[in-house]
């Protein structure tokens, strides 16, 4: 229920195009609350993020109050209600890494790219994501960008990789 | 029914019941944290452990049916010790803020850690601080506090339906949020308070009571609220003289622990520093006003009343009081126009709202009140909502309504020209052009009776002129009432049919029938509809007015109308007079007074010359109220008893300052004909009387004897005079009330009328054709203007906009237009515009919205910054006169 209408020079945040997001839910004719997650997956594929405006028609068609999809955006770590950097990257930090150098790694990174863990490029290019271990031991020290594993780092080897973006 | 052993003794239960609700039956306490009996069960908060014999783990009480021979111990050592556990694993993470808490005394929290003797937690060192965030109105919130049961989250879903909680961040940093974090105010909050008053701990909180005293300290005083007709009961927690804080009882009809935004947080206007607090007169209104002594206020009024009277006669002389009055009041106060003043030239306030009801529901069924209970809502399969924006208007009631459509299947058919909140949950919106309510209605009924989907065994042995109908309604075809109203075809076809179709079809408006110039039509034409289909009479049944004012029902049924004394008894009918002459000690006119806008007219004729005005501010919220004004202005003698300087009292020769129903005792009537107690809370402030007491002390000072020593003596003179109250008095009515009729001292009271005969014998179909309104759109005034009510605020605003926490919510007005115009007159939301009538004009801001119907306009009338009753008029109900607030031509442009 509207207490005071929002004029237009009170929308301060630039509001996403619903281009892409009519799309998507061109798909769902008559859309349920279980589509939710596959159409959330799918606008955070097309946007990159999930950006609120967007999320605002979702809850109009799918019939789910728009805090309780906030609910399940805040749950999922897969889901960002911030814009992302084109590339992700995770550097491991699991016990083999840790021995290997993984702690230079990180430095490295933050330097190159003037963010820490959880952030993203003023330029949007990278987000850096906290993760605990990617499994690859054999690799230490270790560090994926999107899907690409790079492995026996060096932090000279760390600072081309991420230029080479 | 199954039988089942708890702490080894018997309790039989339905097999739908829980073991919570079987071991409530035998007094046994089980302590909770998340259940509530309005909210389906969760099993969060597993302190209502219990053993089951047989069962591996312990059960969650609340969450487990009863089974037939099941052995339940609610006691043994591992339930003890799981609750125990749970109360230190809670406590962990709970700041240990007891010492200075606001909730400490009634949190859930702290009575379980001193039942089971907790006293601190294994699982952490130190407790985490408070974290405070008072940046909301009206709520204090507190996530460290919260204790994640879910309730708060779970009445909003499933009570208010607002959705406006969620769990977020699940896992261990799980907390209780808005979408996005957003403040209340932005996240769609309606600030009903469900979830403080939910809150087991000090997590969400008034606001208002903040710092101001601990649960010990305060009285609880039960009363019932003053804005809408629902009548909500209260519970107001008084400390000092002050209110604290209001809350509901949730065993409590019609409302059952729900209140909206104006009950909770609407209570502070009493203490407002703008209270009259002493008599005012002046000789001339052209002179500012003197303070005056109650003696001297009280005999002026006195001897200028008794000037007048033997000048001018009797009908020189016009009474008004309140729908916001008492009962007890407004029997005085016509008493006092009748037996005092010798004229039936008597109104009230629902002249403006609700009397197109009365004229219209006696004309159909012989009575001008609803036919059902609120409760009966909740049970009807197929709801009409016709003319009534139920959420903000009478929120109590719409959440009936949500809950039979959301949680009973009913199905809904809205009636409105503006998309309403309602039309979300609506199966048929019939979006008709303003003021076409009785084409449309007959264009329903024709199809029923086309169709054959009457119910004709009733329209024969309980209906008249049902030929004269269907002469009338053969020619509303579903064609021609597109042509007039602007609804599809199919979707009339389609709500007729959905109506006619059940056994329990319920009737639920408001004043968007009433406010036409066809006002008191539109409401016969409902009634056509219930009797053609039988559904009145039963429960879940019937046409049902949701009155505008707490007591519209009650000042009507008092008499405070000037062709009948209480309940309709007709001041012509000689028995009835008789009756009263004897009563009251003197003759009493015969002939029926003026209606209010009579009163004005009147005046401006220079034929009525003093008013007496109770509570009651038509200089801002009749129609057209320059003429009003006018009017006011050429009376040689005002007096109005008030409790604000509003517009009319700035008219007045004398202003008499009265309490509030916070500080007085009396009964109000609410939409259901519930009568019922308010309780004196606080004491009147200094310099005030109470409104009986005044009225009381000026007959008294002309010579008339009123003496009364509490309003429970006047409610025995009511009782006398009306047999529907016969058996009322006030120590039947504490607890929840009763609902008239009430015949004699041992009736149980009538919460459906008719049942086996109409009051009038049988109901009358009236034949009615449709009436165009007053005042259409033209070139010069293109579009429609409709008049409402907004949640936030009340009426002229008087007492509304004195409660801060509301007024940060809502301070000024928006006119609501519909993108199309707006686009045409190149206006955007925010942009100030000039609104014009024939009658007057005013400057506003714009909201644009499809809301609105194209071609209309929307206003409130409760900012006096907006005086939106400068354009509103000329038309008038053809019957009861009651303006046309719901249609008038306006223009609009961008300034």
């Amino acid at each position: 229920m509207m207490h005071k209408p929002v004029t237009a020079s009170e929308k301060s945040k630039p509001l996403a195009d619903l281009t892409k997001c009519r799309d998507i839910l061109a798909k769902y004719t008559s859309a349920t609350s279980a589509d939710l997650i596959p159409i959330l997956q799918q606008i955070q594929d097309a946007y990159g993020y999930l950006p609120q405006n967007v999320l605002e028609e979702i809850t109009a068609r799918v019939r789910i109050p728009l805090s309780k999809i906030y609910g399940v955006i805040t749950f999922y770590s897969q889901f960002s209600l911030e814009p992302r950097g084109k590339h992700t990257i995770k550097v491991c930090v699991g016990t083999a890494c840790h021995i290997k150098g993984a702690p230079d790694i990180k430095k490295k990174i933050t330097e190159v790219l003037h963010i820490q863990e959880g952030e993203t490029t003023k330029d949007y290019k990278f987000t850096y994501e906290p993760v605990a271990c990617l499994g690859t031991c054999f690799l230490a020290p270790v560090m994926m960008v999107n899907e690409r594993y790079y492995g026996k780092l060096t932090t000279e080897k760390t600072e081309q990789i991420l230029k080479s973006y | 029914m199954v039988s089942l052993l708890i702490d080894g003794k018997k309790v039989e239960a339905e097999p739908s019941q829980t073991i919570l609700q079987a071991a409530q039956k035998l007094g046994i306490h089980i302590p909770t944290l998340c259940h509530d009996p309005r909210l389906a069960p969760s099993g969060a908060c597993r302190m209502c452990v219990v053993e089951v014999e047989g069962a591996r783990p312990l059960v969650a009480s609340c969450a487990t049916p009863v089974s037939e021979g099941m052995k339940v111990s609610t006691r043994s050592e591992s339930v003890t010790r799981a609750r125990k556990l749970n109360l230190e694993l809670i406590w962990s993470d709970h700041p240990n803020d007891c010492l200075t808490c606001d909730k400490t005394g009634e949190c859930q929290l702290q009575n379980f850690m001193y039942e089971y003797e907790v006293k601190t937690s294994r699982f952490v060192e130190q407790n985490p601080p408070p974290r405070p965030d008072d940046s909301n109105p009206g709520i204090y919130r507190d996530m460290n506090k919260c204790i994640l049961c879910g309730k708060c989250v779970r009445i909003c879903d499933e009570v208010q339906d607002q959705h406006i909680w969620a769990f977020s961040n699940r896992g261990m940093q799980t907390s209780i949020a808005t979408a996005f974090e957003k403040p209340l105010k932005d996240a769609g909050c309606v600030f009903c308070g469900h979830c403080v008053s939910v809150c087991p701990v000090g997590a969400l909180m008034d606001k208002p009571a903040a710092k101001k005293g601990r649960p010990w300290e305060t009285k609880k005083v039960r009363t019932v609220c003053c804005y809408c007709g629902v009548g909500c009961s209260l519970l107001l927690h008084v400390k000092g003289g002050e209110i604290l804080k209001v809350t509901a009882d949730v065993y409590s009809p019609p409302n059952y622990g729900s209140l909206c935004v104006k009950g909770r947080y609407g209570y502070e206007f009493y203490k407002s520093p703008d209270r009259l607090t002493s008599p005012l007169i002046r000789d001339r209104i052209d002179q500012p006003f003197r303070e005056a002594s109650w003696d001297e206020a009280i005999n002026l009024v006195a001897r200028k009343f008794m000037e007048i009277k033997r000048e001018y006669g009797s009908d020189a002389f016009g009474c008004l009081s309140s729908s916001r009055g008492t009962n007890e009041e407004n029997f005085l106060a016509q008493k006092f126009a009748r037996a005092v003043m010798g004229t039936n030239n008597m109104d009230n306030c629902a002249r403006v709202c609700h009397a197109p009801s009365v004229t219209g529901l006696r004309a159909s069924l012989g009575s001008g009140a609803a036919t059902n209970s609120l409760a009966d809502i909740e049970g009807a399969e197929v709801l009409i909502v016709s003319g009534s924006n139920t959420t903000e208007a009478h929120p109590v009631a719409a959440l009936k309504i949500k809950k039979a459509v959301r949680q009973n299947g009913a199905r809904l058919i809205v009636i409105d020209p503006r998309e309403i909140e309602l039309v979300q949950y609506a199966t048929v919106w019939l979006r008709l052009k303003p003021g076409t309510n009785v084409a449309l209605i007959n264009g329903l009924l024709h199809v029923i009776l086309k169709e054959g989907l009457e119910n004709e065994e009733f329209i024969r042995q309980r209906t008249e002129n049902i030929d004269m109908l269907q002469q009338v309604v053969a020619q509303y075809t579903p064609e021609r009432t597109e042509e007039i109203t602007g609804v599809p075809q199919k979707d009339i076809v389609r709500a007729a049919r959905i109506y006619a179709g059940t056994k329990k079809g319920m009737i639920v408006y408001g004043l968007g029938m009433t406010e036409h110039k066809a006002g008191s039509h539109g409401v016969m034409s409902l009634a056509n509809l219930a009797l053609i289909t039988g559904n009145v009479g039963r429960p879940n049944t019937g046409i049902n007015p949701l009155r505008g004012q707490n007591n519209v029902q009650g000042s009507c049924d008092m008499g405070a109308l000037p062709d009948v004394y209480t309940c309709y008894q007709k001041v012509d009918d000689p028995v009835a007079n008789k009756k009263f002459s004897e009563a009251w000690g003197c003759p009493l006119p015969e002939k029926p007074g003026l209606k209010e806008p009579q009163m004005y007219r009147e005046a401006l004729a220079g034929k009525l010359k003093a008013m007496y005005i109770i509570g009651y501010d038509p200089a801002s919220t009749q129609a057209n109220i320059n003429h009003v004004r006018s009017a006011m202005k050429k009376l040689d003698f005002l007096v109005v008893q008030e409790l604000f300087m509003t517009e009319t009292a700035k008219l007045a020769h004398v202003i008499l300052p009265a309490g509030c129903f916070f500080e007085k005792d009396g009964t109000f009537t609410n939409a259901e004909r519930r009568v019922r107690r308010l309780n004196q809370a606080i004491p009147l402030p200094k310099g005030t009387k109470h409104d009986w007491e005044i009225i009381c002390l000026i007959a008294s000072a002309m010579g008339y004897s009123m003496q009364y020593r509490h309003p429970s003596e006047i409610m025995d003179e009511i009782a006398k005079l009306t047999p529907e109250f016969a058996g009322i008095d006030f120590k039947r009515l504490e607890g929840d009330g009763l609902v008239w009729p009430v015949w004699d001292k041992n009736h149980p009271g009538t919460p459906i009328l008719h049942q086996d005969t109409f009051t009038r014998g049988k109901g009358r179909l009236n034949d009615l054709l449709y009436t165009p309104s007053e005042e259409l759109p033209d070139s010069d005034y293109p579009l429609y203007l409709t008049t409402g009510r907004r949640l936030y605020h009340y009426n002229n605003g008087s007492m509304s906009l004195r409660n801060p926490e509301i007024y940060s919510i809502s301070s000024e007005e928006f006119m609501e237009i519909h993108p199309d115009e707006a686009e045409r007159l190149g206006i955007e939301t925010g942009d100030t515009v000039r609104v014009r009538s024939r009658r007057g004009s005013l400057e506003v801001k714009a909201n644009v919205t499809a809301k609105s119907r194209p071609g209309c306009v929307f206003l409130s009338f409760h900012f006096p910054e907006t005086p939106t009753n400068v354009l509103t008029g000329p038309g008038e109900d053809l019957l009861a006169l009651t303006p046309e607030y719901k249609v008038c031509a306006v223009k609009v442009e961008k300034i």
